[in-house]
């Protein structure tokens, strides 16, 4: 009992043939989009490569191969599309039509998994934020080491950028020294006594860097004694809400990058259901030639389907092939062993052939 | 004398219309680009409108974008002729339509060549209208209390972190102007009063730049008040002090960028043009060529095809004066005047 079985006349099997021709190359043209889409993200995240502890690699490189493998697999497929509208040319093919089919199903179902990473990459993406933010902003100060010298500029185009201030807000710049001690005036008490005053000799002030500044204020920026109301005039730093930048540059960047992924994901599912319609195609198209070649008569109709026999049984044939393909060395089936058969009527069906004597 | 002369056997015939057919295409696909061009030019300098004082650049990207249409017009009545062009019983219709054709198609890729030569001559002008527009922005920067000039701030604070740029000559224009308003000064205060006493209109002027001046690749953080005063901070000394604010003036980075913007525009759109003007002789030489093959009982003999029947000058005469009778400014006289000015003339002689 075959499943999804559909009759084919010679025009709609031609027809089914030139349709899949030109949907291959167009899933072609969709390949290279994905390849691109992984690239766009590989780029996007080596941008801001400084400020995540650990680089998300594994997304953007699924989607690299699998954008890589779909025109390969595609081009394929499009070549012998192509050769099927001819029964002597889809000989050439036969035997490597199933292998192809069933390695497209499993691609398709790389590309569905890709899609899924796209959604699930967020709470990796997070950690990776915090850790990398905190260390970028214990850094800031040292811009005379190498290695971390180009720290203090990122994190100044990042906020500036994105309009962030800190990891989750500016009150994180109150507990680092973002001031390095080559700027700080040591003879000055101020000085003396607010290093002093600090556990590990640290000098933290209640400021941020001007990076933080608001573009929508309305008052010159405010960056320094923020929480001192009397140092400014006019000045409430609680009612005061756009002298800095509110948001934090982790929750910034995460919603940045959720909505690329967001973005690329969606695309990626609707390629994969593009994908999964050429395949049926190609199995109806496979099954249907197939079909031709056993009536003998390559004009007359002859059935498509997905599966021969009904999917279960499908499931135990191939699974009794895969176990069989593990007992190759056991002897209990070999059929050149002579084994007593129990039943008379065994015996009495088996016919007995004399070997025939020359005379 | 005729201008371009040139001999084209039935062969060439041919290849000069299949080959003008590709052109004529391509010479599409190069108007589409001029026009995207234009609008892409007319949209940048829309963006950063507000610190221009006038629009007069913006006749650049307005004829970029009306020859980018023509060019389009153009190239596809090319095409059309082309294919009609062998065929010698479809090529007569278009004969009366050829004259206008030819004098609309000179005219529009003259001023595509006319409107790379503006990229090019609008610089001082952009200049000008970028050197009010900024000084305004900087002396309104800190009425963002008053209608119509409250999103200056915004606008030059978003200008100066785009372009990495200070003030409109430099960084020291802000300690001309007064950035700081009164609604922020504490006018109890002495140093305040002192300030304000001292400036003869009595502004409140500091060394000090905004914040968006700073420079995010400076080794220290930001020092955007008292620029000048090297006691003030440890371990500095303005003079030396390169990468703490942004050096390079606005107006400067501006027309850097749009001249090198119209740059690029110009060298596309003068291949462009190029490109529209093989179109145009080749049409032509194909009519020409064509015409001597009408009413002939063979169409595969040679023709000669030139470009220009008349010199340049008599030509240019030739389809000027039409439009000049059109606009009324070149009057014939009329007929019953001359006899007239006659009778008087003997008249008075023999008088």
């Amino acid at each position: 009992m075959a499943v999804l079985k559909v009759t084919f006349t010679k025009t709609n099997r031609d027809k089914l043939a030139q349709v899949l021709w030109v949907l291959n190359w167009v899933s072609v043209v969709t390949g290279v989009t994905l390849f691109s889409l992984g690239l766009f993200l590989k780029v996007e995240i080596v941008k801001r490569r400084e400020l995540m502890s650990k680089e998300i690699v594994s997304v953007p490189n699924m989607l690299i191969c699998v954008g890589l493998t779909a025109c390969a697999i595609n081009f394929l497929g499009g070549k012998i599309c192509y050769d099927c509208v001819d029964t002597t040319k889809f000989l050439r093919w036969k035997l490597l039509m199933l292998p192809y089919i069933i390695c497209t199903f499993f691609f398709t179902f790389c590309i569905l998994v890709g899609a899924l990473m796209c959604y699930s990459m967020r709470n990796d993406l997070e950690e990776s934020l915090f850790l990398g933010l905190r260390d970028a902003m214990r850094y800031y100060k040292d811009t005379d080491m190498p290695g971390r010298c180009y720290i203090k500029r990122t994190m100044d185009m990042l906020q500036m950028q994105f309009q962030c201030c800190g990891n989750g807000g500016y009150r994180d710049w109150f507990h680092i020294q973002w001031i390095s001690n080559r700027y700080l005036d040591m003879t000055d008490s101020e000085v003396v006594e607010r290093l002093r005053s600090n556990v590990e000799g640290k000098y933290l002030i209640d400021g941020v860097p001007f990076s933080c500044c608001g573009l929508h204020s309305l008052r010159p920026c405010i960056q320094h004694q923020i929480t001192n109301n009397s140092a400014h005039y006019n000045y409430d730093y609680r009612k005061e809400e756009l002298n800095l930048n509110r948001r934090g540059c982790r929750q910034a960047l995460l919603e940045h990058y959720t909505q690329i992924m967001q973005s690329i994901g969606l695309i990626v599912l609707i390629i994969w259901l593009f994908e999964v319609s050429v395949l049926t195609g190609v199995r109806y198209l496979q099954t249907a030639m197939e079909n031709v070649l056993r009536l003998g008569d390559p004009d007359s109709e002859s059935d498509g389907w997905l599966l021969e026999n009904s999917i279960a049984d499908t499931a135990r044939y191939n699974f009794n092939i895969i176990k069989n393909l593990g007992k190759c060395y056991q002897v209990d089936d070999d059929p050149n062993i002579d084994v007593p058969s129990s039943s008379l009527q065994a015996q009495e069906n088996v016919p007995v052939k004399q070997i025939p004597v020359a005379r | 004398m005729v201008v371009g002369k040139m001999k084209f056997t039935f062969q060439k015939r041919v290849k000069l219309a299949q080959g003008l057919w590709l052109l004529s295409w391509l010479a599409t696909l190069g108007g589409a680009v001029t026009f995207t061009l234009g609008c892409f030019l007319k949209t940048e300098l829309r963006r950063r409108g507000e610190v221009m004082d006038n629009t007069d650049i913006h006749c650049v990207p307005n004829t970029l974008m009306i020859v980018g249409l023509a060019s389009m017009g153009i190239n596809y009545f090319a095409s059309r002729i082309c294919q009609d062009a062998l065929d010698p019983g479809r090529f007569p219709r278009w004969k009366t339509f050829l004259k206008p054709y030819f004098g609309c198609s000179v005219f529009f890729t003259t001023l595509m060549l006319i409107s790379v030569i503006l990229s090019y001559a609008m610089k001082g002008s952009l200049e000008t209208s970028l050197k009010i527009g900024l000084k305004n922005g900087i002396r309104f920067y800190k009425d963002t209390d008053t209608p119509g000039r409250c999103f200056q701030k915004q606008t030059i604070d978003h200008l100066q972190m785009e372009f990495q740029c200070c003030g409109n000559n430099d960084y020291k224009d802000w300690f001309e102007v007064q950035w700081i308003s009164n609604r922020y000064l504490d006018f109890s205060s002495k140093e305040v009063k002192d300030c304000i006493k001292s400036n003869v209109d009595g502004r409140y002027l500091v060394d000090g730049v905004p914040f968006s001046c700073c420079n995010p690749s400076s080794p220290r953080p930001c020092i955007q008040y008292k620029i000048t005063n090297n006691t003030a901070h440890y371990n500095y000394d303005h003079q030396t002090e390169e990468l703490n604010i942004f050096i390079r003036g606005c107006r400067e980075a501006l027309v850097n960028y749009y001249m090198g913007l119209m740059n690029t525009i110009g060298a596309v759109v003068l291949s462009v043009f190029l490109l529209q003007s093989s179109v145009l002789a080749s049409v032509r030489l194909l009519q020409t060529s064509m015409e001597a093959v009408a009413g002939q009982e063979n169409v595969e003999i040679e023709t000669e095809g030139y470009l220009l029947e008349k010199g340049v000058k008599e030509t240019f005469m030739e389809y000027v004066d039409p439009v000049l009778k059109l606009l009324l400014l070149n009057q014939v006289t009329p007929p019953e005047a001359k006899p007239e000015a006659g009778a008087t003339g003997t008249t008075t002689t023999t008088s």
